[in-house]
């Protein structure tokens, strides 16, 4: 409790005293760049395998004369976009981005940068954390749409040239009961989980005490509690938006 | 000046001041010395607002930092400069970037103006024609003085430094050591060292305040601290071989 305090405090100190606007706008397109593009090769890459994956193995379980081919890539669709591509690729944006921000935080902390900011008059918190969780909010709903795009088009290289499904069929599933609000749900996802994994990572970062070992253990914290942070608001967000 | 009454603090259960009280002077260096652990940072710290002690008070020339509004706290936090242990320069950035830092965020200078400036601190400094040096191009020393430049940068009224010597040998030290003094006699600042250098108290200590076990045990300069009436000031003293000679030799 006194950790979950402390936390809300962090959220607090952020939009509390800031620094004129301007300073934000460049800091805030910095960090986009580096949030951003220093992710698209991983998100990339997970996601075109996971999309490929998950659309063999819904073949697989789904090989019956009673269910329709076109069913895998309504599988693939509803998959990426619900789950895969907001939740699991958070998880890896915990992983790439999360434990980047607490150990550049940490060593700035532990190195007495986060002091020198702070000994000149001005709010360390805004100034370093708030730039870097409007980036996030910003990038990493776009992020999910790149991976949810590039899910559902692995799914169908890899049904394509696996030949569990035609062209066609893949096509016209991908239409099948589509509903719009589905991507809305996702985008809700996407902007809960980017601002949960950007803030926890820097709060750790942030109070980070000690030398190297502690920076790895903010980090390797960081990761863990954005982890359970995710799973814990994913399901409460089902919960409350599709039931 | 700066005055600071009754300051405790305690982490832990621990307690690490026990009620200091001090001055430090109008442009002179002051130095806070003392072995280490006996909570000369943390008085800093407690002294510049990053630690908040648990009781006590600080006044920058009258005004109490910790009674004060948020808005003259800003304001006296902008009058301070801080030289860091490990310089705790940006690593990110260039020496004319950590420099400018602060004219960015607090002033409203051209970019001709914040250059112009960032010019005359990194000459001040004798690190002309360094301004595109990252900091890992830097040897220690020269960090240093980057981190002079940074914290004249604005004019302040206040100069604090947390061990400039450490980790620089003997002559970078002297030269750190009387940079400092320069930069005082010439802005007129109030200069606040934290030192456990011998060599830099017998060279550059104005007014000096010496901490055992988180208690002020002497108050003085350097033309008085080799008669100090204090056992604890003589045992910290004479386990510096120079002091030893240069003593015998006084005497």
């Amino acid at each position: 409790m006194k950790l979950l305090g402390r936390y809300v405090i962090f959220l607090g100190q952020m939009f509390t005293q800031r620094e004129p606007f301007k300073v934000y706008v460049r800091l805030v397109i910095e960090e986009c760049y580096k949030i951003g593009v220093g992710s698209v090769f991983i998100f990339v890459l997970v996601s075109t395998f996971m999309g490929a994956v998950t659309a063999v193995q819904t073949a697989y379980n789904l090989l019956s004369p009673f269910i329709p081919d076109y069913v895998i890539s309504l599988v693939t669709r509803d998959m990426a976009i619900l789950e895969l591509a907001p939740t699991i690729m958070a998880i890896v944006f915990a992983g790439k981005v999360g434990s980047n921000l607490a150990s550049e935080l940490g060593t700035m902390r532990i190195t007495e940068q986060i002091d020198a900011i702070e000994v000149m008059g001005i709010n360390s918190t805004s100034y370093l954390v708030l730039p870097k969780v409007i980036a996030s909010l910003i990038v990493y709903p776009l992020l999910v749409i790149l991976a949810a795009g590039l899910m559902i088009y692995g799914g169908y290289i890899a049904g394509i040239f696996t030949e569990v499904i035609t062209k066609e069929e893949y096509i016209y599933g991908l239409r099948a009961d589509f509903l719009e609000f589905n991507v809305a749900f996702a985008l809700i996802k996407a902007f809960v989980f980017a601002f949960l994994v950007s803030s926890i990572s820097s709060f750790w970062g942030f109070y980070t005490q000690g030398g190297a070992l502690e920076v790895g253990q903010a980090s390797t914290k960081a990761v863990t509690t954005s982890c359970i942070a995710i799973l814990t608001a994913d399901y409460l967000l089902a919960q409350l938006l599709l039931t | 000046m700066i005055e600071f009454k009754n300051i405790k603090k305690q982490f832990n259960g621990k307690q690490i001041l026990k009620g200091i009280d001090g001055t430090f002077e109008k442009g002179k260096v002051n130095q806070l010395i003392g072995a280490s652990g006996t909570g000369k940072s943390v008085l800093l710290k407690c002294i510049v607002g990053l630690v908040t002690p648990d009781e006590g008070t600080v006044e920058f020339d009258g005004r109490d930092f910790y009674n004060s509004d948020r808005e003259t706290r800003k304001g006296i936090r902008r009058e301070i400069g801080m030289l860091f242990q490990g310089s705790a320069l940006f690593d990110s950035k260039t020496v004319e970037e950590n420099v400018r830092f602060p004219l960015d965020l607090l002033t409203k200078m051209s970019p001709e103006e914040k250059l112009e400036k960032v010019n005359f601190c990194l000459e001040r400094v004798e690190l002309e024609n360094s301004n595109k040096k990252m900091p890992s191009e830097l040897s220690g020393g020269m960090k240093k003085r980057v981190g002079i430049a940074r914290a004249i940068v604005m004019n302040s009224k206040y100069l604090f430094c947390d061990e400039p010597n450490s980790g620089l040998d003997p002559m970078t030290s002297i030269t750190i050591d009387n940079l400092i003094k320069e930069i005082t006699d010439e802005f007129n600042t109030t200069t606040i060292v934290v030192t456990h250098d011998m060599n830099s108290v017998v060279e550059i200590g104005e007014n000096i305040i010496y901490l055992f076990e988180g208690e002020k045990k002497w108050q003085g300069d350097k033309s008085n601290i080799m008669q100090a009436d204090c056992k604890e000031l003589e045992d910290f003293m004479m386990s510096s071989k120079l002091v030893r000679e240069a003593r015998a030799h006084w005497k």
